[in-house]
């Protein structure tokens, strides 16, 4: 039949070009949706600067996601960097050196922002973490008792704020961004209001009480957003008393809807992360695969471009975009223990 | 209407046989009222249904058709021999290494030229620097290693303007809003408005849309690579499930036994055809990437998988339309001495085709729009350069929609009704294709 005979032909074609496609690899990213647009201009950037390479693939999915893939093992189907918003954890190297993969360079790139922003239009808000507890913990303390939360408005957090229903739109489980958000705000805020004494007091071990702090009110207050910050935005949109989570570079590109609050006074900016004054930031990764450098061609290029000032200095167009950069000295001594072969 | 027995006027009828009439007069009211209920909601239904797809359509287009269009700024390049090949050397590799920034060189002294500023005025030339894309060092660089012989003359060249410029000029970004909030400043409109007058700004067919693959510049931004990736997979698909998917029907149909094992394959296809496809996506991860070691991001991966997701829809679609071949044209062939495959090959199979291509048709119309399988097959990426093979990373239409719906810059968020506008135009062209197909070798018996 004329068809299966096509067929026949196209697959072998196929067969025939796939051997030449294998041979000429380009560098393949994948992971921390955070970190994805910063790989990506980087990606751009490299690939114009250097046309004989072909430019990197980069794919986002998420940290855990990224790291897994990673995890896989050495050769042509595995990604060669993993994009991370937080350090590798214990038991992810561990699965790492299980497949194979046992030399992992880690590179910190910068840090990430957190804001709090609500409508254009609406009031300022200048946030204490304990704010965040009291408005969004699943038990706080009331009158010197660990009660169910009782706040319905922000009226009820604290005076002064206006009289809005309670209604928080925070990144989901699955995000980076929410293991910050819970550390430097939920964490910190049950401190200072003395309910995580009052959790110790009641029984529980360190860590118990840790979890507790960090538990989120379930009645409808606190809505998880498992999507990207366009999805928080259009929820802002159409309820305008709500307040969202946000990256500081999707707020810096949205300025003309959104309002940022302060957080124990200081608004987020690139020079108050950097200066490490505003609280809720935390250092961004990649992690490369020793085994491929000198295996995918540019890969080593790729970090070394990376780490340049052009990339992720002061005046880089990822800083343009969001990212906060990192101390001049801890730039330099990234790109000498990448240099120097310095292995997790 | 043959309910109404009785067409005597009642004047001559009996006291039973009135009170029968007068029955039968209302329950016929009744049965009236119910066709007429019965008709409004059926209208209301297709009225709901049809408002819902304009404002789906209208919100689509009213959002994205500005996409269409882009600013570009227009400027005479000096095609200076002493910048671009200091050595001499004009080969196209030679203006492709060295100072990529010799290039922005050019341009600089193009925008000099053109607002008439002081050279030296660095403040004046980076407010100038800020409306032109980042990427137009690049661009220029590509457009002489192309065309090496632009070297030494001057000509005009339309550069993109960055995409938040776009969308000031398109008026995506408001101008009312206090100087601190807005993203474009008020020393970029005074250069954009003059730069306006002059004739130099303008909107243009924006064909970096359909030209260019992956950018985080909106302005630089396209659907190519996911256009290239996603017909790569569309013949995949073709040449995989339609030989496939006809023959497992045509056997099933004409030969199979009908028995316990036949009825067994039957449910399980009709159930194949409505399991949810991010499971033939993690399928298609765990076979063809993990066990076989295909390559992540290729479009054969992608058109495998769509492959497995529109096998069931064309086999439910090609034994239909064999069924639908009357049995007298295989009795006829049987009869006159043709073996069996003669009979199925000669002249059912033919007479079936119209339905067979038709249900291919839509069934590749699924597996163009189809997007959560290739989320697990790693076509979510970023990706610049075109693939030249189907094992060549590459992204998808669907995918393409999904990574722009997710950028911040505004003027991505029109690019991506721009996007959905072209893979609703690829399957309304598809689906037309299917329709005219089945018109012009409908058969009637």
């Amino acid at each position: 039949m004329k068809f299966s005979t096509a067929a026949g032909a196209f697959v072998l074609g196929l067969s025939a070009t796939g051997t030449a496609a294998l041979a000429a690899e380009q560098i393949h990213i994948a992971g921390s949706s955070t970190v994805l647009p910063y790989a990506t201009i980087v990606a751009e950037a490299f690939a114009e600067a250097n046309p004989n390479f072909k430019a990197p693939i980069v794919e986002g999915g998420g940290t855990g996601a990224g790291l897994k893939e990673f995890c896989k093992g050495v050769g042509d189907a595995t990604i060669d960097i993993a994009d991370a918003s937080r350090p590798i954890k214990a038991e992810e190297l561990d699965a790492c050196k299980a497949a194979g993969v046992t030399e992992v360079q880690e590179i910190r790139i910068g840090y990430d922002g957190i804001v709090f922003a609500s409508d254009i239009k609406g009031p300022d808000f200048a946030y204490e973490p304990a704010d965040w507890f009291n408005a969004l913990g699943a038990r706080v303390l009331k009158d010197g008792q660990l009660v169910d939360n009782p706040n319905a408005k922000w009226s009820d957090v604290k005076a002064g704020f206006p009289d809005w229903d309670i209604a928080a739109y925070i990144p989901g489980e699955k995000h980076g961004t929410r293991e910050v958000f819970e550390e430097k705000l939920l964490l910190a805020g049950c401190k200072a209001t003395k309910a995580y004494d009052a959790f110790i007091a009641s029984g529980l071990a360190a860590a118990d009480a840790q979890k507790a702090c960090v538990k989120v009110r379930k009645d409808g207050k606190a809505i998880d957003i498992d999507g990207e910050y366009n999805e928080t935005l259009a929820r802002i949109d159409s309820n305008k008393t709500g307040i969202g989570v946000f990256g500081l570079d999707f707020y810096q590109n949205n300025k003309d809807k959104l309002k940022v609050a302060t957080v124990s006074g200081i608004a987020p900016t690139v020079d108050t992360i950097a200066k490490g004054e505003y609280p809720v930031s935390r250092p961004l990764f990649f992690y490369v695969k020793k085994a491929h450098l000198g295996v995918v061609p540019g890969l080593k290029d790729y970090v070394e471009f990376f780490l340049a000032d052009q990339m992720i200095g002061p005046r880089s167009p990822t800083v343009a975009k969001g990212l906060v950069p990192a101390p001049k000295e801890e730039r330099q001594k990234m790109l000498a223990d990448f240099q120097a072969g310095k292995t997790l | 209407m043959t309910d109404r027995a009785l067409p005597l006027p009642p004047s001559q009828l009996s006291g039973p046989d009135v009170r029968k009439i007068s029955r039968i007069d209302i329950g016929l009211k009744r049965r009236y009222a119910a066709e007429r209920r019965f008709r409004t909601f059926g209208l209301m239904a297709v009225a709901l249904a049809l408002t819902f797809l304009a404002l789906l359509f209208g919100s689509i287009v009213l959002r994205g058709y500005t996409a269409f269009q882009q600013t570009r700024i227009t400027m005479i390049v000096d095609f200076d021999p002493a910048i671009i090949a200091p050595d001499g050397d004009r080969s196209p590799a030679a203006i492709m290494s060295g100072n990529a920034f010799r290039f922005d060189d050019l341009i600089a002294a193009a925008l000099v030229r053109t607002l008439e500023i002081d050279p030296n005025d660095e403040d004046a030339l980076y407010d100038g620097l800020d409306l032109l894309s980042k990427g137009s060092g690049p661009m220029l660089r590509s457009m002489i290693a192309a065309d090496p012989t632009l070297i030494g003359t001057k000509k005009a060249v339309a550069f993109y303007a960055t995409g938040d410029v776009d969308s000031f000029v398109k008026g995506t970004i408001p101008a009312d809003v206090p100087e601190s909030q807005r993203l474009i400043k008020d020393k970029h409109i005074v250069l954009i408005d003059r730069l306006k007058a002059d004739g130099a700004l303008r909107l243009a067919f924006n064909t970096a849309l359909f030209t260019n693959g992956a950018s985080t510049r909106p302005e630089m931004a396209g659907v190519g690579v996911a256009l290239v990736g996603s017909l790569y997979m569309m013949l995949v698909v073709l040449v995989l499930s339609l030989p496939l998917g006809v023959a497992g029907s045509i056997y099933l149909e004409e030969f199979a036994p009908k028995n316990r094992w036949t009825d067994l394959i039957e449910v399980n296809i009709n159930n194949l055809a409505a399991v949810p496809s991010i499971v033939y996506g993690l399928l298609g991860l765990a076979v063809f990437i993990n066990f076989a070691h295909l390559p992540r991001s290729a479009s054969l991966v992608g058109g495998l998988v769509l492959t497995l997701t529109t096998l069931p829809t064309i086999i439910i679609a090609t034994r239909a339309a064999l069924k639908a071949v009357p049995p007298s044209i295989r009795e006829a062939g049987l009869g006159i001495g043709a073996s069996k495959m003669q009979t199925v090959f000669h002249h059912v199979l033919p007479l079936a085709m119209p339905g067979v291509l038709t249900g291919t048709i839509i069934g590749l119309a699924h597996a163009l729009g189809e997007t959560a399988p290739l989320l697990m097959i790693g076509m979510k990426a970023f990706i610049v350069d075109y693939p030249s093979t189907p094992l060549d990373p590459a992204t998808a239409l669907p995918t393409q929609i999904y990574m722009w719906a997710t950028e911040p810059e505004r003027a991505f968020t029109e690019r991506t009704s721009a996007a959905i506008i072209v893979l609703l135009a690829f399957l309304l062209a598809m689906n037309s294709i299917a329709i005219l197909l089945r018109r012009a070798f409908e058969r009637r018996w």
